[in-house]
């Protein structure tokens, strides 16, 4: 199986909950479940080969000639990671089915959890630096969703927007340093910048690179100073928590720092900088913790703690630190996601995480109780359990440092003190929760939560205690070969096991283990000192942040944009004339050795009628009907002008797209001014009339130029290979459905996606309705004038004939699914018009917004049918058959796109026109939007 | 003889579109106008239909076909818009 399914799995497991049915919950998390379980099952099959050290790659080119490439690359590294993102991942499948209410909206919920963990397996079996950045970039977007789940509170919104801020702006540092990381090695195939060796570090843009690297990483893991976010985030739905912040989003940064630990790290400057700040954030971290009174930002401080430990081993650059790294890696990640679904149990059972409260729980729940107590031992550095090996060589490691010199002793006193510090917030947790007297105002009394929420857990504790008794056994192979990914080839021996004999590493962590327990005996004086300090607020100094540098870029808009359209325009053509001054001047008139066109009478009257009417809505601009008016007869004029000069195709759009814009027009006309003030000075009106007159001439000029010159143009390519290639004789179609096709599919995409953007935009508008017209008197009081009626309704059939005979001529005569949809929607449209909203609601239900997805579906899928015959995207078919009746007719592929394209055109244009004609209808759709 | 015919009516279509251009930007009412509007519509498809005829090609004929259907469209939309402000209710 191709490793690329991994990530691909989930990514189609995406839209898999949406499909179920939303009331069978149980039925929503095993289709979640199966697409993650899969890839779960591809990456064991995978296992084998990248424990043995092998590298598993898969390599698409797309332009390699830039570097861009879609490759899949798992070494033990990712092999690692992958398998801590779906274990834990299916596990909070399980876990959140429980946890959320029946009012949570669940499918949503899995939606953008399993997009978030596709997203992160992309992070982490990338084989393309790039690539993986746009995977990392994802996981910040997806992560907003998931912790602004619970959007209607305000706390859940601004968490969400924190997090994505911080993260974002890391991820754009990132990719800063990854594109000077491809400049340096010159390429971004992680292969290829994995074997550079030390290039990067002797570059003289190291420090750079280094810099931007780490500030994406430190962003994303929470490191000092960064870490603010973390427990904002905890806003989130606890799974969320879980997840993003045991096994994944924060882990994201400790991956690349590991990844890139073998071509970034052997410099001073990144040993200096990634131990301290993992030093400070471990300290930090480890303090604040213990002053929480929130059970989730408790865990959200230890996390950041524990997250500054794995980083400052990964600074401290032995080998054997590295693999300590790894190893804490998946200790932290077991024991933190088993705590926080503890939590998350205890805040359902009991309504509230605040352990002033809660206490005394094992009388009411001794199952949870001791999961929990097992999972928070572990957390403390407990031996028998994972978390204690992983401390003890952190322990082991801070005593071979010499990275700040004389002061390296520092190390060693400060990871005992953070490693109390951690005993005692985990003391804290075990005590005041589960003993410590009864509860106090809980609303409800506290019991077990249903069977299968607390199995995620016991798997978790479970291993905790597995991987803390046998760990050569379990984890093992794993660390190897993570470690000779980290490390390249050599690899030390890696002590894997519980007693090590009495040495050093032995007595600190029994140091950690009485300071914590006096730490804690004595937190009355701690408490007490601590509340002399005054708390600040994260999110109240974040948005005054945010707020000073958006009133700065405020600042800075002001002075170069004036929201005036005039402006705009002027710049523009100021700018275009200074561009195009030097190429102008050379520009010389080749007209006379071309044939020019005779000029007729009935030219001159055209262009006559053309000039006139533009003239005159220039003029009149400021009566806006009458400009309307005025427009739509140079619309036709340049209809007839296209019709003249052998461009039916071109004249048939014009007329349809002339109509329905004057219709858009008097739908939005409705609700604005019927005048436009007079604005412009005299001097200003000057300057605006000379610049436009200048650049009209010189577009004029452009024009004739182009028209008159006698080279050969891609025209005659087309004309060539249109009835060859394309199979069609009306060359225009076939461009737009075959040459260029892949063009018409983006243009349709565009297309679906403005007008849903309108129709979300408009939905829930309240507009001022004009009672009386421009001249003060009321409107008509018939609304649907019978004679409009019958007209309107015996036009719809002969135009929805029109429209099928354009749409099925389109290949070969003028015509098109573009032309045909715009006639259909202006032919439903008049109904509208003459019947109003009632009245068609009644008779003809239409999802527009279905025809917007069939159309883009049945495009991409003919485009996609041309993969089954190996041939690329968009390839058409066409051949000729033979019916007894009908004689001989062509059948095409483009014909099916073109059928989208229709389908796209004619959901667009009446989901804009029917949803701004719905905005005057008060009672009774306009409740429904809200 | 044919073709002459058809030359002497696009002239004479010609001068109408001059006659009812003038009468859409005089005015004096904004419905003068919006029948001028019309007008000019049905004055196109006549054009348009002699110069197939002069240029014998069948090609111009959708043209008018459509200016004839969605013409009309246009001219209701204005009407409505002239009675009622809100056009689509």
């Amino acid at each position: 199986m191709n490793i690329a399914w991994i990530i691909v799995l989930p990514l189609l497991g995406v839209i898999a909950p949406l499909l179920a049915n939303p009331t069978r919950r149980n039925q929503v998390a095993w289709i979640t479940a199966v697409l993650p379980f899969a890839a779960l099952l591809i990456t064991l099959y995978h296992a084998p080969a990248i424990l043995a050290g092998e590298v598993v790659q898969q390599t698409w080119y797309w332009i390699p000639q830039i570097g861009l490439t879609l490759s899949f690359r798992m070494d033990g590294l990712a092999l690692l990671f992958t398998l801590l993102i779906l274990g834990i991942g299916l596990l909070i499948i399980l876990y959140a089915r429980y946890y959320l209410s029946s009012k949570d909206p669940m499918g949503r919920f899995y939606s953008y959890l399993i997009l978030f963990m596709a997203a992160m397996l992309g992070i982490v079996n990338s084989g393309n630096l790039l690539q993986m950045w746009a995977f990392w970039e994802l996981t910040s977007i997806s992560s907003f969703l998931l912790i602004g789940f619970w959007s209607s509170t305000g706390k859940a919104r601004k968490g969400a927007r924190m997090a994505l801020t911080i993260t974002g702006a890391g991820g754009l540092a990132l990719l800063a340093g990854i594109l000077l990381i491809g400049k340096v090695v010159g390429s971004l195939e992680l292969e290829a910048v994995l074997n550079s060796g030390r290039l990067l570090v002797e570059h003289q843009w190291y420090p750079v690179i280094l810099a931007l690297v780490l500030i994406g990483a430190f962003t994303k893991s929470a490191q000092f100073p960064f870490h603010f976010w973390l427990p904002h985030a905890m806003s989130a739905p606890t799974p969320v928590s879980a997840y993003l912040h045991s096994a994944t989003m924060v882990k994201a940064g400790i991956f690349l720092l590991a990844r890139m630990f073998p071509v970034l790290s052997g410099h001073d400057a990144w040993f200096v900088t990634v131990s301290l700040v993992g030093l400070a954030t471990l300290l930090l971290g480890a303090y604040t913790a213990l002053f929480k009174h929130d059970l989730k930002g408790l865990l959200a401080y230890s996390t950041i703690s524990h997250l500054g430990l794995i980083t400052l081993l990964l600074g401290m650059g032995t080998e054997l630190a590295a693999v300590a790294a790894l190893f804490h890696i998946v200790n932290h990640a077991v024991f933190k996601a088993s705590l926080f679904m503890g939590v998350g149990i205890i805040d359902h059972e009991t309504g509230t995480r605040d352990m002033r409260q809660i206490n005394g729980l094992f009388k009411y729940m001794p199952h949870t109780a001791v999961l929990c107590i097992v999972a928070a031992l572990s957390m403390a550095g407990v031996p028998l359990l994972n978390g204690f090996l992983s401390k003890e060589m952190f322990f082991a490691e801070t005593l071979e440092q010499s990275a700040i010199g004389a002061l390296s002793w520092l190390i060693p006193l400060l990871a005992t003190i953070a490693g109390a510090l951690s005993v005692a917030y985990s003391l804290r947790f075990i005590h005041d929760v589960f003993f410590n007297g009864e509860p106090k105002g809980l609303k409800k009394t506290p019991h077990e939560p249903p069977r299968y929420m607390r199995i995620p857990v016991e798997v978790l504790v479970a291993l905790c205690i597995l991987v803390g008794i046998f760990p050569a056994l379990l984890v093992g192979d794993l660390l190897k070969s993570a470690g000779v990914a980290v490390l390249g080839g050599t690899l030390p021996y890696i002590p894997l096991y519980i007693w090590h004999g009495f040495n050093l590493p032995l007595l600190m962590s029994a140091l950690a283990l009485a300071g914590g327990i006096g730490i804690y005996a004595r937190r009355k004086v701690l408490f007490q000192f601590q509340s002399h300090f005054k708390e600040v607020d994260a999110n109240e100094r974040f948005d005054a942040w945010l707020y000073q540098v958006i009133t700065f870029i405020r600042r800075i808009e002001a002075l170069i944009d004036k929201r005036s359209l005039q402006y705009y325009l002027a710049w523009l053509s100021v700018a275009l004339l200074i561009l195009l001054a030097a190429p102008l001047l050379n520009l010389s008139l080749v007209g006379d050795n071309v044939v020019i066109t005779p000029l007729t009478a009935e030219v001159w009257a055209g262009t006559a009628l053309i000039a006139i009417a533009a003239l005159a809505t220039v003029v009149n601009n400021r009566r806006r009907l009458f400009a309307a008016l005025l427009i739509s007869i140079v619309g036709l004029g340049v209809s007839l002008a296209f019709a003249r000069f052998s461009a039916p195709d071109l004249a048939l759009t014009q007329i349809s797209v002339e109509v329905i814009t004057t219709i858009l027009l008097l739908l939005a006309l409705f609700f604005l001014p019927q005048t436009t003030p007079k604005e412009s000075k005299p001097g200003r009106l000057l300057r605006d009339i000379g610049l436009a007159g200048i650049f009209g001439g010189i577009m004029a000029t452009l024009t004739y130029a182009m028209l008159t010159r006698p080279i050969e143009t891609i025209s005659d390519y087309f004309l060539a290979n249109s009835k060859t290639g394309g199979g069609g004789t009306n060359v225009v179609n076939v461009i737009l459905v075959d040459f260029r096709g892949f063009d018409t599919f983006g243009e349709i995409t565009v297309l679906g996606i403005a007008a849903l953007g309108i129709y979300k935009l408009t939905a829930g508008m309240r507009l001022f309705l004009p009672a009386t017209n421009e001249d003060g008197l009321p409107w008509s009081r018939d609304k649907y004038p019978l004679i409009l009626k019958q007209v309107s309704q015996s036009i719809l059939p002969l135009a929805l004939l029109i429209s099928a005979y354009i749409f099925l001529r389109g290949h070969n005569l003028p015509g098109g699914g573009f032309i045909a949809g715009l006639i259909t929607a202006i032919a439903i449209v008049q109904q509208y018009i003459g019947h109003g909203n009632d009245w068609i609601q009644k008779r003809f239900y239409a999802n527009y917004v279905g025809f917007i997805a069939a159309g883009l579906s049945i495009a991409l899928l003919t485009g996609l049918g041309s993969w089954l015959w190996q041939k690329p995207f968009l390839t058409s078919w066409f051949d000729y058959f033979t019916w007894p009746v009908f004689g001989k007719f062509e059948l095409a592929s483009a014909m099916l796109f073109d059928l989208g394209v229709y389908l796209t055109v004619v959901g667009a244009a009446m989901l804009i026109l029917a949803k701004l004609g719905q905005l005057t209808v008060v009672e009774p759709y306009s409740e429904k939007e809200d | 003889m044919l073709d002459s015919i058809v030359y002497v009516t696009m002239g004479f279509i010609g001068v109408a579109m001059v006659g009812t251009f003038w009468r859409l930007i005089k005015g004096p009412t904004i419905v003068d106008r919006v029948i001028a509007m019309d007008k000019l519509f049905v004055y196109s498809i006549g054009l348009i239909l002699c110069l197939g005829m002069a240029e014998h090609t069948s090609l111009y004929y959708e043209a008018a076909l459509l200016i004839a259907t969605l013409g009309f469209i246009s001219t209701t939309a204005m009407c409505k818009y002239l009675l009622r402000g809100d056009i689509i209710e």
